[in-house]
């Protein structure tokens, strides 16, 4: 019978191998699907994967997509390695945008370009307050970070319906619950006309090295990794892990907040009631499938949007269902996790006993 | 008066749903595993169980339906988890964000569908004492079901022989596994069983609390329930206290709404998870309570003859 | 990184390039050949050719399913396919968010050669308008909105009217002169339908009085089950929504109370409960809309608001326990509306502090209803957010 034996060492091949082996299982699920479905499968995968990728526009409109969701992961990625599991990335971004947005609401016409820093600052500020509150029931009263970060995302939710329901909301609007659109001056710059992708690309490029040589070249990196991996080696080694769990929620509330203000000052242009878009939970599975290192969440990125655009295009033009996506990210995450296992062990056939 | 009295069923009704997915998780707890994936299963589990009701017209068959399916989701999770000792956090995730997709995929023929009429019940001579009768016997037997389950699982834990080796192998499972127990079976089974329980939560959501079909309708019930068990110190009874308790506060919120009181409707909104967070907080102030309470393995692979 | 790890990076990525570009190169094998040249034809003129369908695209906001709203779109598209046969080709997504996808997926439609694009939500606006600008041959149909532009107009209905027919209904059938609404967001046009409601209910029992629970959201049947439930333990015994599913009928059904449905027939979901369903016709205003774009006099700019006149609105489905007599009554006020006889918000109206909205002898218009934000007296609690 088959038996997992463990490797003497990781697999180089598969820890590279893995995820491709996990995309092909969930290509080919989702082909088996797409016949059981009497869609063409081939035109499906097509949707999911020629599509968003197809001409400049559409490259554009997968970047617009994949920026939230790397520089949330991003931060995510510095929380899971250090052990703080940060499940209310989805509050932090929510915040951030509001804080964003308040700065924002703040500037008329003849205010100067440069308020978009702080209006990107005001986003970063809001994420770590949020990540904070998490922060500090954890470090004083021990409570789990992943209950108390969750049940915040939920509350950050219903501040931001009563902030753009009331004090906020725009008086030409009719008294629909939102804000005004913001001046032309807050929003964020765009890199290139005809596209809607903007300087957040470049940012979220840029802390995607900073992540890097913050994670492999720097003594608190290391230490928020082996306080993760051997909490009892870290103590033994002096790295606080007090400072470590604040360091990593705020890091990643920091990040969660900037993707919140890149997002209300950029595409969306005003804060509504549909700010909250689930990029803080589709980037926990982007952090995941990049494993958690910089340059593998930025295809993870990538392949995550790939599957929103999809998607939608599925939809419209095939008439299949827009839930798919969940259901092909969840399949992805799955077949990960699975094809992981072959990276430490191997798989083996195992007689009983004798010959 | 009466108000009260009808507060009071709301609020039973309300934390059946999160009481039975709570001792669900309680179960895969107290053997060490944590299954983020409650809301996927319990959404799986409320389509399964909806769509066999439409088809068949039977209530009992449909609990039984959402039962099987968050016990075969459950599995999955299980052998990833025990056999293949994937991240327990991230596999979890994976459930509920596939659970999540799949659901609604599954549903989108049955979004319109309805239901045979659902029964009132009422417990004879019991329904008729005036503001008892109301508040307490007018209920779905599975409210009942309920409350008879934790007290099972009390019976099971702390008072078998199973049970106790059930919470060793949550304690302790190296020291299970040298004394000859099959570790990771008794994981699986209560996986499983766990799983089985998200599964009745979830259709009883569909069936009989709101009966109807929406994508996502089980709207972060299942992270109530995970939040329940740490909030409960991991105590059937705490459980079912602190499903109530939050039921209720639910329900006030459109109460006070209902009788006026000049506080925005987002704020009331906030109030159960400003409680679940408040609560959690004081309950893990001391740590050796929690320390105390808390299965040793939780979260924590299990490598035999490692 | 080593060598050996490089290969390996070098040999997945051409792996994964050549899994791909296989599947495409299949993919586009499959687009049909081009339609074969006819032979042209000796003596015979050849006929003329048959116009290109016009290609029509719907943003839903919710599931085609959900019962209500987007269910109710989507049978006015199905009307709309009905009406015109082979002169159009019709397309939908459901379920696009009013945020920055609603962009993406309308820029989409555009692309894709849809000449007309109804985008069904309050929330599309500002992504319409975005690509309105950017399309200039496509014309844009936005409801519930109020910005316009040279290709982009919107459109509404007056559901305030259906809802002031139910209030009639339902302030004969209470008993315990307690009304319930299940509210949604405190947009105008839902205060509109709760003061019209009301208004309607006191026109049959002056000693009627409104409760409402808001959820905060469209469409959240079990949140809209709690509402419900604790108006009902609250005292109502005649439910009213301004919210997307069935689910407030539900729970009436279960408890014994009436209740009304909304936006669509909601009659089999709550048959014991139901007492009448104020539906929207979106039928015969995608009908003019697409007859305008087909026969070229389509204009933007400027809205339409349709009500009982123009057969957008309508309360259907009666129960056979209404009295005759209120029967009679709506029966009245529809004709009076059809019309133009029957004013709702005619003077004076007084609003719950006491303060009056509008004076006696005078009717509010269309701009004062555009911006309504009180409640009228026998509504409980304030609009929330109100300034």
């Amino acid at each position: 019978m088959l038996k997992l034996e463990a490797r003497p060492e990781p697999s180089k091949i598969w820890t590279y191998g893995s995820p491709v082996l996990a995309l092909l299982i969930t290509v080919l699920i989702g082909a088996v699907m797409f016949s059981a479905l009497g869609k063409d499968p081939v035109k499906g995968l097509e949707m999911f994967f020629w599509l968003p990728i197809h001409n400049a526009y559409a490259l554009g409109e997968l970047m617009v997509k994949a920026t939230p969701l790397l520089i949330i992961a991003l931060g995510l990625a510095v929380c899971f390695r250090s052990n703080v599991w940060n499940i209310g990335a989805e509050g932090q971004y929510i915040i951030g945008a509001i804080f964003a947005g308040g700065v924002a609401l703040l500037a008329d016409a003849s205010s100067t370009r440069w308020i978009v820093l702080p209006i990107l600052l005001a986003g970063v500020l809001g994420g770590m307050v949020w990540a904070g509150i998490t922060a500090l029931l954890r470090d004083r009263f021990h409570a789990n970070e992943i209950l108390v970060s969750l049940m915040l995302v939920y509350v950050a939710v219903q501040l931001l319906s009563y902030l753009v329901g009331g004090p906020w909301k725009d008086p030409m609007g009719f008294n629909f619950p939102q804000t005004k659109t913001f001046e032309s001056v807050t929003r964020i710059p765009r890199l290139f006309d005809g596209s809607r992708v903007s300087i957040g690309a470049l940012l979220a490029l840029f802390s995607v090295a900073a992540l890097w040589v913050f994670l492999f070249r720097t003594r608190s990196g290391f230490a928020l990794q082996v306080g993760g991996l051997a909490p009892a080696a870290a103590r033994y080694a002096g790295f606080s892990s007090r400072k470590a769990l604040w360091m990593a929620l705020l890091m990643s509330g920091g990040a969660a907040g900037l993707a919140g203000a890149l997002e209300v000052a950029g595409p969306i242009g005003q804060l509504t009631l549909y700010v909250p878009a689930g990029y803080g939970f589709a980037a926990i599975i982007v952090a995941f499938v990049g494993r958690l290192h910089p340059v593998g969440m930025v295809f993870s990125a990538i392949l995550m949007s790939m599957f929103y655009i999809g998607g939608e295009m599925a939809q419209s033009r095939l008439g299949l269902t827009k839930s798919l996506t969940g259901v092909f990210q969840g399949l992805l995450l799955f077949s990960l996790l699975a094809c992981d296992t072959l990276v430490n062990y191997r798989l083996k056939w195992r007689t009983r006993g004798g010959a | 008066m009466e108000s009260y009295a009808l507060l009071l069923a709301a609020t039973l009704n309300a934390g059946t749903v999160l009481a039975i997915a709570s001792l669900g998780l309680l179960i895969n707890e107290k053997v060490g595993i944590v299954n983020l994936g409650a809301e996927g299963m319990m959404l799986c589990a409320a389509i399964a169980g909806f769509a066999t009701v439409v088809s068949t017209g039977n209530d009992w068959l449909g609990f039984a339906a959402g039962m099987g399916v968050g016990a075969l989701l459950a599995a999955i999770f299980g052998v990833l988890v025990i056999w293949l000792n994937t991240n327990q956090y991230a596999t979890g995730l994976a459930l509920t964000l596939f659970g999540t997709g799949f659901s609604a995929f599954v549903g989108t023929s049955f979004v319109q569908a309805k239901i045979p009429e659902r029964t009132s019940f009422a417990v004879p001579y019991l329904s008729d004492i005036p503001w008892f009768g109301p508040a307490l016997f007018r209920h779905h037997p599975l409210v009942y079901v309920t409350v008879l389950l934790a007290l099972a699982l009390i019976w099971f834990m702390y008072r078998t022989r199973n049970g106790l080796v059930m919470r060793s192998v949550g304690e302790s499972p190296e020291s299970a596994h040298a004394l000859g127990y099959p570790v990771r079976r008794i994981r699986l089974l209560a996986v499983v069983a766990g799983g089985a329980l998200c599964g009745l939560a979830g259709a009883y959501l569909s069936v009989i609390y709101t009966p109807l079909w929406v994508e996502g309708m089980v709207a972060g019930k299942g992270w109530i329930a995970l939040a329940l068990t740490t909030f409960a110190t991991w105590r059937p009874a705490r459980v079912l206290l602190g499903a109530y308790l939050f039921g209720g506060v639910t329900m006030l919120q459109f109460h006070l709404q209902g009788i006026g009181v000049d506080v925005p409707s987002q704020f009331l909104s906030m109030l159960p998870y400003l409680a679940t967070i408040v609560v959690l907080a004081l309950i893990s102030r001391n740590p050796q309570w929690i320390r105390i309470n808390m299965p040793t393995s939780l979260g924590k692979p299990f490598y035999p003859g490692a | 990184m080593t060598d050996l790890q490089k290969r390996a990076l070098l040999k997945a990525a051409a792996l994964t390039a050549v899994a791909s570009a296989a599947l495409v190169g299949c993919g586009k094998k499959e687009e049909p050949a081009p339609a074969p040249v006819p032979a042209p034809v000796a003596s015979a003129p050849a006929p003329a050719p048959k116009p290109e369908p016009l290609k029509i695209a719907f943003a839903y906001v919710g599931p085609v399913g959900d019962g209500g709203w987007t269910f109710a779109h989507d049978n006015g598209r199905k009307a709309l396919e009905k009406e015109f046969g082979d002169k159009v080709v019709t397309s939908f997504v459901e379920n696009v968010p009013e945020s920055a996808d609603a962009e993406r997926v309308i820029r989409d439609m555009a692309g894709q050669g849809n000449k007309l694009i109804f985008g069904t939500t309050f929330g599309y606006m500002e992504p319409m308008l975005k690509v309105a600008a950017d399309n200039a041959g496509v014309k844009f149909e936005h409801a519930t909105g109020y910005k316009q532009a040279d290709n982009m107009r919107t459109y509404d209905s007056r559901t305030y009217e259906g809802a002031y027919m139910a209030g009639v209904i339902a302030g004969a059938m209470t008993k315990s002169n307690t009304l319930g609404v299940v509210a949604s967001i405190p947009i105008p046009e839902v205060v509109r339908n709760i003061n019209a409601f009301t208004l309607g209910a006191q026109s049959s029992n002056p000693k009627v009085k409104t409760k409402v629970v808001w959820v905060n959201g469209w469409f959240d049947p079990p949140k809209e089950t709690e509402a419900a439930t604790s108006l009902i333990n609250g005292g109502a015994d005649v439910l009213f929504q301004n919210t997307d599913s069935p689910a407030v009928l539900k729970t009436a059904e279960a408890k014994g109370k009436r209740a009304f449905g909304w936006d669509s027939d909601m009659t089999a979901y709550g048959p014991k409960a139901h007492l009448a369903s104020a539906v929207i016709n979106w039928g015969p205003y995608y009908i003019k809309a697409t007859k305008e774009a087909l026969d070229g006099s389509w204009k933007g700019g400027g809205g339409q608001w349709w009500g009982v006149k123009e057969g957008a609105i309508d309360i259907v489905s009666i129960a056979e326990d209404v009295p005759a007599e209120t029967k009679a009554k709506v029966e009245e006020v529809k004709k009076g509306l059809a019309d133009g006889s029957f004013v709702i918000w005619k003077g004076p109206i007084t609003d719950n502090t006491g303060k009056v909205q509008v004076a006696k002898d005078s009717a509010a218009d269309d701009k004062f209803l555009g911006g309504l934000n009180f409640f009228v007296k026998g509504v409980e609690g304030k609009v929330p957010g109100a300034k």
